[in-house]
């Protein structure tokens, strides 16, 4: 055996040319197939990770992926609001640890407005229960006070001190603008790779403050409005509110908190596990990810009939070869062996190159994924589900190695020592 | 690499003992028909016949590769016909060395490579040459190839030089019998002559029979007897003789 892996490996050599491509096109194949797992992996942990720590979302009642989605993702609006009168009682109730409000409905310049209170910046977790950092600036303390996610920052090119104006509604580009109560920048979050980067977060109070002089979706006339400085002297109490996280003290009252919001007589709530809705919508999304496997399967099969076609080819040209190693003692069966090993070699090398591709790759893309999308790619050893991809590749190609080798083990018993020229 | 134990030869019996062997590529077309073809130990043999005279059958029957359609053919004593496909190879790669016409060598393997490929798949070869690269250096250098060569390419070399590797090769591990087909045929005059004698003179202290085919019966006279195929085969006389030539690759 080893020795007719050496004349393999030497027939190899001896066709390099040809060889190092076929070996290229695997690696190619091998690497975007290696390269979408590694995608598909990250983005489900990165999705998975977007929040944490977070025990229950309350909201009006609609469906648990709503309210994920407008809660969490700032993606869709809520149907109804939330009485501020609910959030106090759980927020008080002895068994809840900590809850954060969520007012949504306001926009700047394409970026969602979010009121909500202190709580957030030291309850809300992220990825691996991290917390939320300060790039610069502190907590909004102020009634107009803004704290801007990362890419807010980084897209609108704003800094502490800059003033900023919340237009009304959620549309990208907005013509009611709450001009008349500016607001100033104290703190830019440190980048998540979340939805939090791309919000602008304020107080309740500044929430019911911009809107106190409006109804129905318009402001007042003008002799009816409020000023910035009048609205500091109202009461800024919000009767309504979109949505609370829950933490609670114990996992073992979270079902048990579920269940008594979700069968509350005065107002109809729902509260989800943020988990399970995460895994409910990863259904749905993930069927974009298993096509994307799909395809790069089929590229790698693609690249293994390459090299069906490179060995078949030159199996006429080398049948001289083989009825020189019969004349010298080979049976039909080690030419068989000796053309399966050249396919296997093919193929390992393919994947051995094709590996050394995807970290190469992920080495030098890594900066610009993080920057662009906030996405961290670890470079990590290959896991098992990888090695079982790359081994099935080396099976694959052993097994499509056995076409030409039955052809040249048919050819061999046909020619016998008769060298054909 | 070896196929089991091989079959070994009986040393008191002929190198070649055909009877009654006829053998047809194509049923009711018989290419040969031999009543009886002895070859001696140690003898060398001259076989002439031209192209298309059923040579290579003859050679493939005697090589094991092709099974009679009635017959006996034996090798050292060893009836073929009671071995089986896998068991005749081993045989084959034992006790048989090969030289042919031309592109007798692995293109991608370093002289000395070649030279020593018959110990790759045969146990008994490679016992009988001992240490392998130094058989093979000497098995060069009596064939009048320098050391110099030993480590090039194949395709460097010139066709006289490839013919006496191919011989070096089919004498490694000093097989009982060493069968030449048309080797010097792509050989200048010169050449010829001084390439046989190299040969003959390494299968006598060998001690190796030599079954030598050629249509150029002017290198006949270097060999204790000639026969012409002709002679030996019933079935040359009939047009279907060609059918082994022509026969299209499978």
């Amino acid at each position: 055996m080893s020795e007719l892996l050496r004349l393999a490996f030497a027939s190899l050599w001896n066709r390099r040319g040809t060889a190092a491509l076929t070996v290229f096109a695997i690696a190619v194949s091998v690497a975007l197939l290696l390269g979408v797992q590694k995608v598909r992996t990250e983005a489900r942990e990165s999705f998975a990770a977007t929040i944490s720590g977070t025990d229950l979302i309350v909201g009006a009642r609609s469906g648990p992926l709503n309210l994920l989605l407008y809660s969490v993702f700032r993606v869709g609006d809520a149907t109804a609001n939330v009485s501020y009168s609910v959030y106090e009682r759980v927020a008080r109730h002895p068994d809840v640890a900590w809850a954060i409000p969520i007012s949504l409905g306001d926009s700047h310049r394409g970026f969602r407005v979010m009121g909500t209170s202190e709580a957030y910046f030291e309850h809300y977790r992220f990825g691996r229960k991290r917390q939320l950092e300060f790039q610069a600036g502190k907590p909004f303390h102020d009634l107009y006070d803004a704290v801007v996610g990362a890419d807010v920052a980084a897209a609108l090119n704003y800094r502490v001190g800059d003033e900023i104006v919340i237009a009304h509604g959620i549309g990208n580009v907005s013509f009611a603008k709450h001009d008349d109560k500016p607001f100033t920048i104290v703190g830019v979050l440190a980048r998540t790779g979340t939805p939090v980067d791309r919000t602008v977060h304020v107080s309740l109070e500044a929430i019911e403050a911009i809107h106190l002089d409006w109804g129905s979706g318009m402001q007042a006339p003008k002799g009816a409005r409020v000023t910035a400085e009048e609205a500091r002297a109202a009461d800024l109490t919000p009767k309504t509110i979109t949505a609370f996280l829950v933490g609670m003290e114990s996992k073992a009252t979270v079902f048990m908190m579920q269940r008594a919001l979700n069968e509350y007589r005065q107002e109809p709530l729902l509260a989800i596990i943020p988990g399970v809705a995460l895994q409910q919508l990863w259904e749905l999304v993930g069927v974009a990810d298993r096509a994307l496997m799909i395809i790069a399967a089929f590229v790698v099969l693609a690249g293994l009939l390459g090299m069906l076609t490179a060995i078949l080819t030159s199996l006429n040209e080398r049948r001289r070869e083989m009825a020189i190693l019969r004349s010298v003692g080979a049976r039909p069966g080690h030419v068989f062996t000796l053309l399966v090993l050249e396919s296997g070699l093919l193929a390992l090398l393919g994947v051995l190159v094709g590996t050394a591709l995807t970290y190469g790759g992920l080495a030098a893309l890594q900066p610009w994924l993080e920057h662009r999308f906030g996405v961290f790619m670890e470079i990590g050893a290959l896991g098992g589900y990888d090695l079982g991809i790359l081994g099935a590749v080396v099976g694959t190609g052993l097994l499509i190695g056995a076409v030409p080798a039955w052809r040249a083990y048919r050819n061999s018993l046909a020619d016998g020592l008769t060298i054909r020229v | 690499m070896t196929a089991g134990p091989v079959a070994p030869g009986v040393p008191t019996a002929p190198a070649i003992d055909l009877e009654g062997v006829t053998y047809a590529w194509v049923r009711g077309r018989t290419v040969l028909d031999i009543p009886r073809f002895t070859v001696a130990r140690g003898e060398r043999v001259f076989l002439k016949g031209p192209s298309g005279s059923g040579k290579s059958t003859l050679l493939g029957l005697v090589g094991g590769v092709l099974r009679p359609a009635a017959g006996r053919v034996a090798i050292l004593g060893q009836d073929l016909g009671g071995l089986s496909g896998a068991k005749r190879d081993a045989f084959r790669a034992a006790h048989v060395g090969f030289v042919f016409q031309m592109f007798n060598l692995v293109p991608y393997l370093s002289v000395l490579e070649n030279v020593v490929l018959p110990a790759r798949f045969s146990a008994e070869r490679r016992a009988k040459a001992g240490d392998l690269h130094e058989e093979a250096r000497r098995l060069l250098a009596a064939l009048g190839l320098g050391t110099d060569l030993v480590a090039r390419g194949v395709t460097q070399l010139s066709i006289g030089q490839q013919q006496r590797v191919a011989a070096a090769r089919a004498l490694l591990g000093r097989p009982e019998l060493l069968i030449a087909d048309e080797p010097t045929s792509a050989l200048d005059w010169d050449a010829r002559e001084s390439f046989l004698q190299l040969v003959m003179r390494e299968c006598a202290s060998a001690g190796t029979t030599l079954l030598f085919v050629s249509h150029d019966v002017s290198l006949s006279g270097l060999f204790d007897r000639s026969v012409a195929l002709a002679e030996i085969n019933r079935a040359a006389a009939t047009p279907a003789g060609d059918a082994g030539q022509t026969r299209s690759a499978a």
